[in-house]
């Protein structure tokens, strides 16, 4: 099994924790991974994103141009990203601030109002973790305690109070995710 | 017992400086390598080990504190990236010339000049064809993952010390940035100064007792001095070429086609490998592990079975210069690379391959390859 996974967003919405918390949680069942992010001018300020790759063989390319998953977080993003999901893969984003729905047939869409949720929830930095539940309904190729395991690894202890109400954050947005058919795009608002 | 951990590159190298027993790191921060010396300083090895870790005022001081410190046989490295290697470059001439073990790290961003913070290879020629001035070479190290990030450091020590002579590890912004899991080395001792006086006494500064004293220089005004002294040098490269070559061959056994790349190409590469099998093209990869000494005699060998081979470098070309001298025109050798910090994706590889290589019906011609890159 090899899960190619392209998370983006603006800077700042916890794209590149996610990222880690994900590929943490693959290091916890034992499987290989690999993060690459972009880093320079587009992280000050503008959009940020990450390649995460989990993989029960060695990891070729950390770099890629089409992918299993796309997360997708705003809509610089989704103009960049929409068209880089495989044919049968798999869009992943938060209608929060999209006026460009996704148009693709060929890829299965979900949404999450992770924005939303997370302020419910009363922490709006807990947005990412949500996003991540959604993604692991969608595609459960790690176990939620696995990625309990790998916030463990990847928050220092003095943060490890924060893990059960990332959990419970994780929980809502696996209760919450639904698909996405183009036809909804249609409907007047 | 090996530790476990999901690092980036330059975080992997620094760690594993501290656990090798490196005695001082000298260096000034530049993106994309800055998180090594951010690494070095949050880990406060002075109190782990006993290391040094000094923010010098610039590149240039940074060097020569090397070459101060690497004169008294002590475990002395710095990283910077590629300005700051040029800035560097006057100082590692001197180390070769004057015979110092010492550990340089590049972690390679764009050019020339400034140019970009974001990944390339361009600084190939930098590093193999001399940089500095005069007749020297270094053993230069090529990671492809975090994990080499890691081990290479204690290799790179090991050279270092074998042969008396600085040695590069070549990194990019890919490498240098990206995390994965890595496996850490158990924490080694630093060196005593005893044991520097009974290892290395006899070249080493460490303090003139009962013995004839030690001078470091890189300085020979009498000529026939001064070649003995390069003919040293060009003896211990000789004994690199043969003793300490470092490559990996991936799926290269039926290959028709084959990909030469190292470092972050190399891992772009492969997948493009992977990729035009599931096509039916029977592509194999050769990856330098070490770009001096270069695996030339296995590419002589890969040139009798493959019908052609693309250098895959972020790049405008230049390693290919020495997949072409190796090959020794008995099959094309093209080259395909992204500049400017653009990193070029498995699937422009293999359209590369197809279009440069296996359709090109104007293979191997001269005058098709001036504009390659264009």
């Amino acid at each position: 099994m090899t899960e190619e996974i392209i998370i983006a967003g603006f800077g700042g919405q916890g794209v590149l924790s996610m990222g880690k918390i994900l590929a943490y949680s693959g290091i916890m069942q034992d499987e290989e991974v690999s993060w690459m992010p972009s880093y320079g001018p587009e992280m000050r300020g503008g959009t940020a994103n990450v390649t995460v790759i989990l993989s029960d063989e060695r990891i070729s390319s950390p770099y890629l141009k089409m992918y299993d998953t796309a997360i997708i977080l705003n809509q610089q993003s989704m103009d960049k990203f929409e068209e880089t999901v495989k044919p049968g893969g798999t869009l992943l984003y938060d209608p929060n601030g999209i006026s460009q729905h996704p148009t693709r047939t060929d890829i299965k869409i979900y949404q999450i109002e992770g924005a939303k949720l997370a302020a419910e929830m009363g922490n709006k930095k807990i947005f990412n973790m949500v996003v991540l539940g959604a993604f692991l309904k969608i595609k459960p190729i790690v176990k939620l305690e696995n990625v309990i395991e790998g916030l463990k690894k990847s928050l220092s202890e003095r943060y490890h109070y924060l893990i059960p109400l990332n959990k419970e954050a994780i929980i809502e947005g696996m209760g919450n995710v639904s698909p996405y058919t183009i036809e909804e795009q249609a409907l007047p608002n | 017992m090996s530790e476990l951990k999901l690092m980036k590159g330059n975080e992997a190298l620094a760690e594993a400086a501290i656990r090798a027993g490196v005695d001082a790191y000298f260096g000034y921060p530049i993106t994309p390598q800055s998180e090594v010396i951010e690494h070095l300083m949050a880990e406060r090895p002075e109190e782990r080990t006993g290391m040094i870790v000094l923010q010098a005022e610039s590149e240039i001081a940074a060097i020569n504190m090397v070459y101060g410190a690497a004169s008294t046989g002590k475990k002395v490295m710095t990283s910077s990236s590629s300005p700051g290697i040029s800035l560097k470059l006057e100082g590692i001439s001197y180390l070769a010339g004057a015979e110092l073990p010492a550990v340089i790290v590049n972690v390679v961003r764009g050019g020339p000049g400034l140019g970009t913070i974001q990944p390339s290879q361009a600084d190939y020629f930098q590093s193999v064809k001399g940089g500095g001035h005069g007749d020297y070479k270094l053993y230069v190290l090529a990671p492809a993952s975090v994990q080499e990030m890691s081990d290479f450091v204690e290799d790179a020590f090991d050279i270092a010390f074998k042969y008396r002579a600085p040695v590069l590890i070549l990194s990019d912004g890919l490498i240098g940035q990206m995390m994965e899991k890595v496996y850490l080395k158990d924490q080694q001792e630093r060196i005593s100064d005893e044991e520097v006086i009974k290892k290395y006494g006899g070249w080493a500064v460490t303090g003139k007792t009962d013995r004839k004293r030690n001078i470091i220089t890189s300085l020979d005004l009498q000529s026939e001095k001064m070649e003995a002294r390069v003919h040293r040098l060009l003896k211990k490269y000789a004994q690199m070429e043969k003793e300490d070559l470092r490559f990996e061959k991936i799926s290269c056994d039926d290959a028709e086609y084959l990909f030469v790349a190292y470092g972050s190409s190399a891992r772009i590469a492969q997948k493009a490998v992977e990729l035009a099998r599931k096509k039916g093209i029977k592509a194999g990869l050769l990856r330098p592990i070490t770009l001096f000494p270069f695996p030339k005699q296995q590419l002589f060998e890969l040139a009798d079975q493959v019908k052609g081979i693309l250098s895959v470098e972020l790049n405008a070309g230049q390693m290919v210069e020495d997949v072409r001298l190796s090959v020794e025109h008995k099959v094309a050798v093209e080259h395909f690379g992204r500049t400017g910090g653009i990193i070029h994706t498995p699937e422009e590889v293999l359209e590369a391959l197809e279009e440069k290589i296996i359709h090109n019906e104007r293979i191997g011609d001269y005058k098709t390859r001036e504009s390659s890159i264009l």
